[in-house]
């Protein structure tokens, strides 16, 4: 008996453990281990070529389940959600890349947009997913402390103002602007019209000349702090377990199969099995295998799936199909005004696309407008057009609320919107050819505030193979090639 | 024994960390701040997954006792109506009642209250006294359809924030007195919110630790509000001076 306890501990076997440490499971390919292990002892040794070992800590790892491109709000909503619903802890493995690991907005031109943001949340969509959507975010940002809780960190503080949001109509946009508000009462969102003499009452300041309906959200509308969130979601994650890391996807390994649908036709499916993430300023690069991909680039979710082979075909045809997202500048003007409307000012989208907020106590104010496609500023840098201002959104602002005459613009910023050239509505769910890809993106504006509700609804995608809560099925990109337009009534 | 004791601590630590945490929001913790404070839990569970695990569902068991707090009682509803729904969840908070044409109903000591109110048919109730109670977003379902309601106290009240505040519109036909004195996650964002408040007379965000500045936010909301008499900071007290000053 006594040389069987002897043997039990001489064999090599899987080491005794006492309590659960953080190295899990078994290490299979133990022999691989040891001749790996005996190949760098070899290298220290006299005589012999000194290759190795150096530190490799900032490139990300050989093997992940879920890749997910692009380490923004959306991208880290995605891996939240993953690893929220998983089945038990740390059945997933998640990686999370991103270009442009400081988010400096304002000096790299591949930036994240989350950082620019203005912030806004609001329920007033005329497609009822959307409302859906903005619902589950506000939840969501209500409970952020209970989602987003991490032990020993301090709570999130999203600073945010529920001051509502006012849409304003013009004759011929009134009979839309009623049924969509319908539509969001149905929805559960508290939405309610108001007449223009109701609203000059309401806020003095405004000039109700041109409007003739508006719509006000009481409720569960307003502006946040979006950096807040993202730090708050960054930290959940990392605590959660997933890995984050910089490098640019630079190349896909796919392989293809030939299969036959029901029909008899002949499609090409192709997987992905590899991607190749490289390191900034540098050739070196990680090869690193997947089993899931999910395109949360954003802006630059357009350049991504064409690595991965989307839009190569003739065009006309499924695999000839482009993912339509692309970059767009937008501007955003902070200016000061000592007159301007008061504390109870809204975040108010005049009829022709200009919008406003107020930014804290001190009366500045945060706004811009959406360009017409002639006037698309050139997206290749963030350079800040001044006269933009002037031209195009100044006039507008001052016949809405005169005492905007009187403003001195402090700063501007410029931000990328991944802009859906398609409808201007998001993408979401797999690709119909390349099997293992995921969308989420091309929001154009509004990813921020439907993130939440966008990373739970990819989860349940990769998870489960539905959409469980919010039915997302409009936002496929199956659209792209049927050429059934999601449009949205009124973007910002 | 040391190690039930230790749990208990723990407890207290979390809830401790979010009253400092309440407090100072944008504060970050310094790390040596956390580093003195570091017990031997702090340092089991950054080692081991099981110890974690148990931190992260104690901190999930406080937020759950406040939603608990916060149910609402709709077999109560259907039977007696929402005044007395609306009663009965202060009364049950801690908090004091007051029906029309009746006197202030109160909980003793113990807890315990006059259960007469129930028996009111159609009287509605016209002030809510819930200075510190734990209601939050949640429980003020409960308050909303009070729709007689005239005088709202939520003084001291830890857990009413903005969320709140943008919920009180519903009151706005009779709502003529508020009192947020003292509630520590109430800033500014959500008194910008009260502008629906029209028929508001008295209104009091004194000593509020969450707004940045008492003084411009109370001339904002008296430009807000014109009707309404604000009272929040002490003006009668002139600027602070330094001690040493020549």
């Amino acid at each position: 008996m006594f040389r069987r306890v002897l043997r039990l501990g001489l064999t090599p076997g899987r080491p005794n453990r006492g309590l659960r440490t953080r190295r899990g499971g078994f290490i299979l390919d133990w022999d691989a281990k040891v001749s790996d292990f005996k190949k760098k002892i070899e290298c220290m040794l006299p005589g012999k070529q000194w290759g190795m070992p150096y530190d490799t800590s900032y490139l990300p790892p050989k093997q992940s389940d879920v890749v997910i491109i692009g380490g923004g709000i959306l991208g880290l909503s995605v891996a939240f959600w993953l690893k929220k619903m998983e089945s038990s802890r740390g059945a997933i493995r998640v990686l999370v890349v991103e270009q442009d690991h400081t988010f400096f907005f304002s000096q790299y031109s591949r930036a994240s947009s989350t950082g620019p943001s203005v912030g806004g949340i609001w329920q007033q969509f005329s497609v009822p997913e959307n409302v859906q959507l903005s619902l589950f975010s506000i939840n969501f940002l209500r409970n952020i402390n209970e989602y987003l809780a991490v032990v020993d960190a301090p709570l999130v503080d999203l600073q945010f103002n529920p001051s509502g949001c006012l849409l304003l109509a013009s004759e011929k946009n009134a009979a839309t602007l009623e049924s969509n508000v319908k539509m969001q009462r149905q929805e559960g969102a508290k939405v309610c019209l108001i007449s223009p003499e109701q609203l000059q009452n309401k806020f003095p300041w405004i000039n109700i000349e041109g409007v003739a309906l508006a719509s006000y959200g009481m409720e569960d509308e307003g502006w946040f702090d979006a950096w807040s969130l993202f730090q708050g979601l960054r930290r959940k994650v990392q605590s959660m377990g997933v890995l984050l890391y910089q490098g640019e996807v630079t190349r896909f390994i796919t392989s293809s199969r030939q299969m036959e649908t029901t029909s008899g036709e002949q499609v090409v499916l192709r997987r992905i099995h590899e991607v190749q993430v490289k390191m900034n300023n540098s050739l070196e690069y990680q090869p690193v295998e997947c089993a899931v991909v999910i395109n949360a680039a954003g802006a630059w979710s357009g350049q991504v799936a064409e690595l991965a082979g989307i839009g190569k075909g003739l065009p006309g045809t499924l695999q000839g199909t482009k993912l339509p997202v692309e970059p767009r500048k937008r501007y955003v003007h902070l200016w000061h005004c000592p007159q301007g409307p008061g504390l109870e000012t809204p975040l108010v989208a005049d009829i022709n696309g200009v919008y406003f907020r107020r930014e804290g106590l001190g009366s500045n104010y945060l706004g811009g407008c959406s360009p017409t496609e002639e006037e698309e500023p050139d997206p290749t840098n963030l350079e800040v057009d001044h006269d933009f201002f002037q031209n195009k959104v100044w006039p507008h602002l001052v016949q809405r609320v005169p005492s905007f005459k009187t403003l001195k613009v402090q700063s501007n910023w410029a931000g990328y919107y991944d802009y859906n050239t398609f409808d201007q509505n998001g993408v979401v769910g797999p690709h119909p050819l390349v099997v293992n890809m995921y969308f989420a993106t091309g929001f154009s504006g509004h990813g921020l505030q439907h993130a939440p509700g966008i990373g739970r609804a990819v989860a349940e995608m990769v998870l489960e193979g539905q959409f469980k809560t919010i039915d997302m099925s409009p936002f496929l990109f199956n659209r792209f090639y049927l050429g059934e337009k999601l449009q949205e009534y009124n973007i910002l | 024994m040391a190690a039930p004791r230790a749990f208990l601590r723990l407890g207290a630590r979390e809830w401790n960390g979010r009253a400092r945490a309440i407090h100072g929001p944008r504060e970050p913790v310094t790390p040596d701040s956390n580093q003195k404070r570091r017990t031997l839990l702090q340092f089991l569970s950054d080692h081991f997954h099981d110890v974690q695990a148990l931190r992260e569902y104690l901190l999930q068991k406080q937020a759950s006792r406040v939603n608990w707090k916060n149910r609402s009682f709709p077999n109560i509803q259907q039977k007696y109506g929402p005044d007395v729904t609306g009663a009965l969840f202060i009364l049950k908070q801690g908090g004091a009642v007051k029906f029309q044409d009746k006197e202030w109903i109160r909980p003793n000591e113990r807890g315990r209250f006059p259960t007469e109110f129930l028996t009111f048919r159609e009287v509605p109730v016209e002030a809510v006294d819930a200075s510190g109670c734990a209601i939050n977003y949640q429980g003020m379902s409960n308050l909303l359809p009070l729709k007689e309601l005239r005088s709202l106290s939520l003084q001291r009240c830890p857990n009413v924030d903005d969320w709140c505040l943008s919920r009180l519109y519903l009151l706005a036909n009779s709502l003529q007195e508020l009192s947020l004195a003292g509630c520590p996650q109430v800033s500014e964002r959500g008194l910008a919110c009260l502008h629906h408040l029209q028929n508001l007379r008295r209104l009091d965000i004194s000593d509020l630790p969450a707004v940045s500045h008492p003084g411009l936010t109370q001339i904002l909301v008296e430009e807000m509000l014109p009707h309404c008499e604000v009272f929040g900071t002490d003006w009668t007290r002139g600027p602070k001076l330094e001690a040493d000053c020549p």
